[in-house]
């Protein structure tokens, strides 16, 4: 079968965009053949300069197509006939008659393939959806890029049209720099194609640059004892910024090892693209660096690597100059005093106004998840200080990271406003002024500036020993670097406690600040990372089996941000109440997903959600034991009398509304006229109350385990006793023994969601 | 033309005017106002409107008065220069004739690195944007490489290529200097050889503690609202042939411009109101560029 080669060749297409664009390419050649009735085996491949479209098994023509035209009757009148003629093209002799009806059968010829791709491409160029696209020179053809050449080939030939102001036609380019001649070349087909290209220094296969790369990184610090510093994302993107990648293994200047670690990483990979080399045996990074070359260098790459340690000195010269500023005594207060001009919603204040809150909240949530709360509102005072600094200015991916070194390093001055009343707090701080000129402690005459060390007894009625001094700082610089955890569905959660409560402040403030203003997530539109901070919450509070009701949090958040005394008090009537009351079922979609793809039943999650509990420990025990029960034989029966027992007391209800009311007075049973009753009621009565008060214990196992004891009783009864019997009070009887099951069952979750 | 490889940088200088005059450019000088960057020279950013075309070729002094250093750190400078091409309409071969300035310079593409890196080029306070790329040599970024799409706002109706070379990085690449003030500003043989920090160390210095402790922020303010007021006042009046003084206006745009780096570098500027200092030079710029295509057009 004959082949169709494209290949569109621009100039350099970013990274980024490459793999996109090859995908789109093949979507959209397959969705235009398949619009002309055709269908091939299509591959796709984008690299640095071009993107390629291969399939295999076109026909050369589509197939004839014939189509049977219904006309006038026989018996019409001529000028119908003549009308029908006209319309068909055809001779009356060309007709067909049937059952006294004129047909003519029109045959639509098929169309060359070749043909069809000529209109295909232009056409899905001229609509090609890259994220940005520019003009070029005088011509209004938009592509990502200038385009160069377009190569075209079916079945040998060459396809030819025009697009973009160029001509189609069979020639292609090599490497821009490697290789004697960089004249363009001709080629036949897909295998004459991709071996001229190798031969060109061109590998056009993504994953064989990637694995090129790879390999070639991994030996060369193998060589020297070494381990690469492993970086999908990074290979991605420097897959797509050589035709012919050379991994060459660089050194650096060791004295820069002393910079954190996250710095060097971060500079390297942002600024350079560079993988950092880890030492196995001394342990953290070791002084190389592996950089991606787009040529086999003729002198062996020593140029290369000494020209790339050079810019990478410059660049971390650039890191250590923040590194060393940012240390300077005071920097925390600055930074602070920063966050009051950076506005953070237009809505909900500066980050400072932020920061304030989140500082409450983590002193509200602190002693409910087993932290100090004093050390949690420090940490949640200084957790964002770092946005200011001059490291995360320019690498904002190390936030947290850095205010978490800094911590440790530099101490925050001013304490007596750092250990302010909570509420307070702030407000203090704004005032500083009166702080530092506030007679010190007079034992305090060491030459040590005042700037240096966090002085917070000064001011404290009871000079406890300062919450910086000993673990304690340790406890909130890590708080201040993990708070922002997890990141993503693979990052870690918090577990240290201080973190936990800063962590869950920081979340709970942007949910409930971004619900209070009403911008809430809406279908694929989620701009403020809502269901990622939702789920940060989900995930923070099951790991650490967090008793922590959402109702109060949500509600103490908002309180604060409405909080006229507090500096953050936001104008009450901005904030809309009512959607802060979608939050709990927010988060109970958001459990429900997580839930999901642990593979738990939806339903099971909607049945319990149903009770209207926001403890999301108490929520994911009960589904688990509500997963077990309902997989065992006494489970799935006692269901399906359940939903028996549902059913008849809709069907009474429905047919007598206002009898509904009496169903429930189930302390009200008459006579019991058959043992099945019997039996019924006095396994109610005992089970009832154990399944109350196994569920007061939080036991849900052994609540559906008294559970399941009603199952014999509930089938007999079903297979016994009629329930709508003539007597009305025998009848209301049955109906009430009904509703004590329905009722019982409830308890533990909302049966009726349940499916099966 | 200089013969061979340039070992000074004022040799590097010449390498490239001569590269690009035999590329058909006109070899223009610096422009004698205060600005950020090269680009922002009447000859690239109005020429690159209307549909004349235009093949130029500059030294640009560029004055950013939050990078000055005090002449203490080897790559950072609040006054550099920039080479600065422009041609329009890009020629379909714009980027092996900028390859070939880097290897009229020395830079042989067979030993070294030489990488077209995504980079979307914008400048909001003229309100123009293009695509392009960083163009790296052995990791270092040696040239921005850029399709103008937007200039003052509009769409531009020819698109113009832009090359900036940085030249003092570049220089210190190509001599193998590590520190900016080293590299030899003219030919090391001269009897009267000078350093870049001979030439310029004490202007660096002298600028830094006037860009970060000196001007008068209440002056800076003043200035940079008498130029605004000037822009739309010279914009309505007309010169002999009956056109809007376009060109005195848009020097008034850079002056506030400068104006704007220096509050900027004195920490006058806060977070909050950058944005609407941004959007008042953007807005003066657009008034200009408007007109100046009006110009262009009837003029064609």
């Amino acid at each position: 079968m004959p082949q169709l080669l494209l290949e569109l060749f621009s100039e350099e297409i970013p990274a980024r965009m490459q793999a996109g664009a090859a995908r789109d390419l093949e979507r959209m050649a397959r969705e235009h053949l398949a619009k002309a009735g055709l269908e091939a085996e299509l591959v796709s491949f984008g690299g640095p300069r071009r993107l390629t479209l291969v399939a295999e098994g076109l026909p050369r023509s589509t197939p004839d197509r014939e189509e049977e035209l219904k006309g006038p009757r026989t018996s019409a009148p001529e000028q119908a006939l003549e009308g029908f003629l006209r319309k068909t093209g055809l001779s009356k002799a060309q007709l067909t008659e049937r059952d006294g009806t004129w047909f003519a059968t029109l045959t639509t010829p098929g169309r060359a393939t070749a043909d069809i791709v000529a209109e295909m491409v232009p056409a899905i160029m001229t609509s090609f959806p890259w994220p940005k696209s520019m003009r070029s020179g005088t011509t209004a053809f938009r592509w990502v890029r200038p385009l160069k050449r377009i190569l075209c080939l079916f079945d040998g030939r060459v396809v030819p049209f025009e697009a973009g102001g160029i001509a189609s036609g069979d020639l292609t380019e090599g490497h821009r720099f490697m290789g004697g001649d960089h004249a363009p070349f001709a080629v036949r087909d897909f295998a004459s194609y991709r071996a001229a290209l190798r031969d060109h220094s061109v590998l056009l296969d993504a994953a064989e640059r990637r694995r090129l790369i790879l390999d070639g990184a991994r030996i060369a610090c193998a060589a020297e004892g070494l381990e690469l510093v492993e970086d999908e994302g990074l290979l991605d993107e420097v897959s797509g910024l050589a035709e012919w990648p050379v991994p060459i293994l660089g050194r650096m200047d060791p004295a820069f090892l002393d910079l954190p670690a996250e710095v060097i990483r971060t500079s390297m990979r942002t600024h350079q693209k560079y993988f950092a080399v880890r030492d196995p045996k001394a342990g953290g990074l070791a002084p190389r660096f592996v950089v991606v070359a787009n040529i086999e260098p003729k002198d062996g790459g020593a140029v290369i690597a000494a020209g790339n340690a050079k810019v990478l000195s410059a660049r971390l010269n650039d890191a250590r100059f923040f590194w060393d500023q940012d240390r300077a005594p005071g920097s925390f207060e600055k930074w602070l005093d920063k966050l009051k001009g950076v506005t953070f919603h237009a809505k909900l204040g500066t980050m400072a106004e932020r920061v304030a809150r989140i500082e409450a909240l983590a002193r509200e949530i602190a002693p409910l998840v087993g932290a100090d709360p004093e050390l949690a509102g420090i940490a949640a005072r200084y957790c964002k200080a770092d946005l200011a600094s001059g490291m995360v200015g320019e690498f904002p991916e190390l936030q947290g990271v850095m205010g978490g070194y800094y911590m440790r390093l530099l101490s925050p001055s001013r304490g007596g406003e750092a250990l302010g009343e909570p509420m307070t707090g702030l407000s203090q701080a704004e005032k500083a002024g009166e702080g530092v000129s506030a007679p010190r402690g007079s034992e305090d005459t060491g030459g040590a500036s005042p700037d240096l060390r966090f002085d917070g007894v000064a001011n404290t009625p009871n000079p406890d020993p300062s919450p910086l001094e000993g673990e304690g700082r340790g406890v909130i610089a890590d708080a201040i670097r993990d708070h922002y955890k997890p990141v993503g569905p693979s990052d870690s959660v918090p577990t240290a406690p201080v973190t936990v409560a800063v962590a869950l402040a920081d979340k709970i403030d942007t949910l409930v600040g971004f619900f209070a203003i009403d911008e809430k997530p809406t279908g694929s539109k989620d701009p403020y990372a809502l269901r990622r901070s939702a789920l940060g919450v989900i995930r923070t509070v099951l790991s650490s089996q967090l008793r922590l009701p959402l109702t109060s949090r949500f509600e103490f958040a908002a309180m604060v941000l409405e909080d006229p005394r507090f500096p953050a008090g936001l104008d009450g009537m901005m904030l809309s109440r009512g959607s802060l009351k979608e939050l709990v079922p927010f988060f109970a979609d958001r459990l429900k997903v997580l839930l999901r793809d642990e593979g738990k039943r939806h339903d099971l999650v909607d049945a319990v959600f149903a009770l209207g509990d926001d403890d999301l420990v108490r929520v994911v025990r009960r589904v688990e034991a509500l997963t077990d029960f309902l997989a065992t034989e006494d489970g799935s029966n006692l269901l399906a009398g359940y939903k028996r027992a549902t059913n008849i007391l809709k069907a009474e209800e429905k047919k007598n509304p206002a009898e509904a009311e009496l169903y429930r007075l189930t302390e009200q049973l008459g006579a019991l006229t058959t043992p099945e009753e019997e039996k019924l009621a006095a396994a109610l009565r005992v089970e009832v109350g154990a399944v109350d008060e196994a569920l007061e214990a939080e036991d849900f196992t052994r609540a559906m385990h008294h559970l399941a004891h009603l199952r014999a009783p509930v089938d007999a009864f079903f297979e016994t006793v009629l329930v709508n019997a003539p007597d009305p009070e025998v009848r209301m009887t049955r109906l009430r023994l009904l509703t004590q099951v329905r009722d019982t069952a409830n308890r533990v979750a909302d049966f009726s969601l349940i499916s099966g | 033309m200089t013969a061979g490889k340039p070992t000074s940088f004022q040799g590097l200088i010449l390498t490239l005017q001569s590269y690009w005059a035999a590329q058909g450019c006109l070899i223009l000088q610096p422009y004698d106002v205060e600005v950020g960057a090269g680009t922002l020279h009447p000859a690239t950013v109005l020429r690159a409107l209307g549909p004349k075309p235009w093949r130029a070729a500059y030294v640009q002094p560029s004055r950013r008065p939050g990078d000055g250093r005090y002449g203490e750190n080897p790559n950072r400078l609040q006054h550099y220069y920039q080479f600065q091409v422009i041609l329009k309409p890009n020629p379909a071969d714009m980027q092996d004739l900028y390859l070939g300035s880097l290897a009229a310079i020395g830079l042989d593409p067979t030993v070294h690195d030489i990488r077209f890196v995504e980079d979307d080029w914008e400048n909001p306070t003229v309100g123009a944007w293009g695509l392009g790329w960083e163009v790296w040599c052995d990791g270092m970024e040696v040239s921005q490489y850029t399709y103008f799409q937007q200039v003052g706002g509009l769409d531009v109706e020819v698109v113009a290529g832009e090359l900036t070379y940085g030249l003092e990085r570049l220089a210190m690449y190509v001599f193998d200097v590590d520190n900016v003030y080293d590299l030899p500003f003219n030919d090391p043989q001269s009897p009267a050889h000078k350093s870049y920090g001979d030439v310029f160390l004490e202007n660096e210095r002298e600028n830094s503690a006037a860009n970060f402790e000196g001007y008068d922020v209440d002056m800076l303010k003043r200035q940079f609202e008498d130029m605004e007021r000037e822009v739309p006042r010279l914009l309505a009046q007309h010169g002999p042939q009956g056109q809007p003084l376009v060109l005195p206006a848009y020097d008034r745009v850079l002056k506030a411009s400068h104006l704007f780096n220096l509050m900027d570098a004195r920490g006058a500027i806060a977070v909050a109101e950058r944005q609407s200092y941004i959007g008042r030079i953007r807005d003066l710029c657009k008034a200009c560029a408007a007109l100046w295509v009006d110009i262009e057009r009837s003029a064609a």
